[in-house]
């Protein structure tokens, strides 16, 4: 029986993959019954190309990019379709999933996109939860603490802390109370790695806490998961409900007198959340307030107990390692930086979408050959990894291999995983302002410079891209940026000037044409650009005259228009309606 | 608002399941939104009630998050990514698009209570962005000419529901 298979992630929800979702339910419920299956997976990776479809026939497998309803349908019937294009059509190994890597596992992602992420059989006939049985069965906590060590796995929150080690604190802990808390709260503005897992493939996150508990001895673990993720809760809920009935979860785990359950909890919004300590203060019921540390939260965490805290994808991983050999999994990546790494590219980028790639692996490799370059007629300016804790790296450091000490020696940081791509069209200073206004509202206020000094660095930067900027303004931000540095408590201080400097270390030239040229080289600063309208593209439509919010734009219908500068107030409306590209920005 | 009931019944359930420990207030301040699409000050009173938080702190919670809002919102909430992805493909546009075709800026309701135009920072579609998020469903890819068309249907959407709602009332009445 043919097999259909729909991408319901997020991303293929926005795109309309509900829409087709729908229109294969009905047609197979009625027309269509026992001719073909249809079913659900999780993120397939190519985001762009949303909605994707995947025929299976036996062992023919096709996937369909920018499937409408009706050619999902002509598909499920073996029909033609006119506008099902041969380049609509991928192979899944040949797509996002990176074959240039050769037999580079998918690890975190291996189930990610090819199983129902709502179905506990299909987890269970893809190898899950053997690795919770046989710890149960056959392991000590000593030994899978010593599996997680000799595997050399590392924190996928941003900090890269090993995660064996942060294990060992906890077991250490003398306590009839512990937690285990997985940290979904994915704060980073462009980042999308954790969602996609909790979407496609939620009970391996389960699994890898269960191990995590067994290993420490918690009974209680507490998902964290931002509220602005309302699918990758549902899923969730669902996977704990019938991992649950399963008895995966709760009393008595899969028959062992170990138990251990988890619950869910939502978060209400605030970036500061993600660290630590904040994030246990909010799920205590407070507002998400960095505490000081020490103490850890391993030796006193939520509500006081000890607590061992991990990111969805460090979750994810460990249940693989732990079935198939920790040592395969050193095996893969680099000296410091072991296994793979789940990145999620966006921004100026012909391909982005979600993949996974060992460690190692350059950001050349990871934009050009992966994610197809910037789109066309543009040039590759950066890449920004690390969210408003990270950097901006040059194009011209292309062929660095991206794992963990790399990346810091830059100046950005690994982050968890969402890399922006951006081309000759961003303006970098304005990329420091937009990162400086993110940390900025998101300061919990607590720190004076982090409250202040992020609100100062911000008017500079506001400043220069409004043209105003001055001599010394470069001088007074590296100061800034110093004093921030040292004088905060979490990471969201102590890393907010970040992007700062790292524009100003690559891209000095670009802060110096704002504020001595009032130029931007990028034209992206509206009060530095001047629009005009190109006289062998003008129809003579009026459209722009009549969009033109101050009336700066003048010409005979039919005839030439020409903008008053004077008049313009750089708001760009006019480029937007125009259907001649006939406006320009210099 | 046919669910509105059951919703209600949510915000009552989860006071009623609450232990009245300081654990809850942000879970009870969420289903109380979820009922009333706000979290007016007698809930907070009645959420203060029950767990012992005192008022300034629950208060303190609820300004703290970006979730919570104090003043009522629109029928149809408009939020504009602007996480990094959405920045570098144009949000700022998006955003103008809205403020010069509904009249409200960020943080904003118009006077007939139909949209609100609120910011967030990235819901998670960054390969779609420029993104919106219209109550619960994401528009992805926009430029400002297919938002402006967008924005008009939901307009009708909106106004259309207002309509059968109210004639559903004249008819049960
Ligand atoms: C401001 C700030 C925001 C953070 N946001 C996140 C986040 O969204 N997700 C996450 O997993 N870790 C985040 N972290 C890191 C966590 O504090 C913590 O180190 C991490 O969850 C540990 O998990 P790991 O060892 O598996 O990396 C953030 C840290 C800071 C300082
Ligand atoms: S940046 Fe807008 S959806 Fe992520």
């Amino acid at each position: 029986m043919k097999r259909i298979i729909v991408g319901t992630a997020t991303c293929g929800i926005a795109a309309g993959a509900g829409k087709v979702l729908n229109a294969l339910n009905d047609w197979a419920g009625e027309a269509g019954e026992g001719e073909v299956t249809v079913l659900e997976t999780g993120c397939i990776g190519l985001c762009y190309a949303e909605p994707l479809v995947e025929l299976q026939d036996g062992t023919d497998c096709r996937l369909y990019g920018g499937v409408t309803p009706a050619m999902a349908l002509a598909l499920a019937k073996g029909e033609e379709h006119p506008d099902l294009l041969p380049n609509q059509l991928w192979s899944k190994v040949e797509s996002g999933h990176a074959t240039i890597f050769g037999d580079a596992p998918r690890i975190a992602l291996g189930r990610c996109g090819f199983v129902d992420p709502g179905s506990l059989a299909d987890y269970l006939d893809t190898g899950g939860f053997q690795a919770q049985r046989r710890m149960l069965d056959e392991m000590e906590p000593q030994q899978v603490i010593d599996e997680v060590v000799a595997s050399g796995l590392r924190g996928r929150g941003g900090g890269g802390f090993p995660t064996g080690t942060k294990w060992k604190f906890a077991a250490a802990q003398d306590n009839d109370v512990k937690y285990v808390i997985c940290n979904a709260d994915e704060g980073d503005p462009g980042a999308f790695m954790d969602r996609s897992l909790l979407e496609g493939d939620p009970f391996s996150v389960l699994e890898g806490m269960v191990i995590c508990g067994y290993a420490i001895g918690a009974a209680k673990g507490i998902i964290y998961c931002r509220a602005e993720y309302p699918r990758a809760l549902m899923r969730l809920r669902d996977a704990i409900e019938q991992a649950r009935a399963a008895n995966f979860l709760g009393q008595n785990v899969c028959g062992s007198n170990f138990s251990f359950d988890i619950r869910v909890k939502e978060g209400a919004g605030a970036f500061v959340c993600g660290e630590e300590t904040a994030l246990m203060a909010s799920v205590e019921g407070q507002r998400g307030m960095p505490r000081f540390r020490p103490p850890f939260p391993a030796v006193k965490g939520l509500f006081g107990k000890p607590t061992n805290i991990n990111n969805v994808e460090t979750f994810a991983n460990v249940g693989w390692f732990l079935g198939s050999g920790a040592p395969m999994y050193a095996e893969v990546g680099t000296d410091g930086s072991k296994g793979t790494k789940v990145f999620a590219l966006a921004g100026k980028i012909q391909r982005g979408g979600l993949v996974e790639v060992p460690m190692g692996t350059t950001i050349n490799q990871l934009v050009l050959d992966i994610g197809g370059g910037v789109p066309e007629g543009h040039t590759f300016k950066a890449v920004q990894m690390g969210g408003p804790s990270g950097g901006c790296i040059p194009a011209s450091m292309g062929d660095l291999a991206i794992d963990y000490e790399n990346i810091v020696k830059t100046g950005a940081i690994m982050g968890s995983g969402g890399v922006i791509i951006m081309d000759d069209t961003t303006c970098m200073v304005d990329v420091a302002r937009y990162f400086l206004s993110f940390t900025q509202a998101e300061s919990c206020g607590k720190c004076t410079f982090c409250r202040i000094g992020t609100k100062r660095m911000l008017e500079i930067l506001e400043s220069i891209t409004a043209g105003e900027g001055k001599d010394d303004d470069i001088d007074k931000l590296l100061d800034l940026c110093e004093k921030i540095k040292v004088s905060t408590l979490c990471g969201l201080g102590q890393t907010a000037p970040n992007p700062v400097l790292t524009t100003i270390k690559y891209f000095r030239s670009e802060y110096e044409a704002h504020i001595r040229d009032k130029k931007c080289p990028a034209h992206s600063c509206n009060a530095l650009v001047l629009y005009s309208i190109l006289p062998d593209k003008c129809t003579g439509c009026a459209l722009c005259t009549k969009n033109c919010a101050v009336g700066a734009i003048s010409g005979e219908r039919k005839g030439l228009h020409v903008i008053d500068q004077q008049a313009c107030i750089q708001c760009g409306k006019c480029i937007t309606v125009c259907n001649f590209n006939a406006i320009i920005k210099e | 608002m046919a669910n509105a009931k059951t919703i209600m019944n949510g915000f009552a359930q989860a006071l009623w399941l609450s232990q009245g420990v300081a654990s809850d207030l942000i879970p009870l301040l969420q289903a109380a939104q979820e009922a009333y699409g706000y979290v007016p000050e007698r809930v907070m009173e009645v959420i203060s009630g029950v767990t012992e938080i005192p008022m300034a702190d629950v208060y303190g919670v609820v300004t703290f998050y970006t979730q919570f809002r104090l003043t009522p919102r629109g029928d149809m909430v408009i939020k504009v990514c602007n996480g990094t992805a959405c920045h570098v493909n144009g949000s700022t546009m998006l955003e103008s698009t809205i403020e010069d075709v509904l009249g409200i800026s960020r943080d904003q309701t118009d006077d007939d209570g139909l949209f609100t135009l609120e910011s967030v920072n990235c819901v998670g579609c960054c390969s779609l962005a420029p993104v919106i998020m219209v109550n619960d469903e994401t528009y992805g890819s926009l430029t400002p000419r297919k938002l402006t068309s967008l924005l008009k249907r939901l307009r009708r959407e909106v106004l259309d529901a207002r309509l059968n709602a109210s004639t559903e009332v004249e008819v049960s009445e």
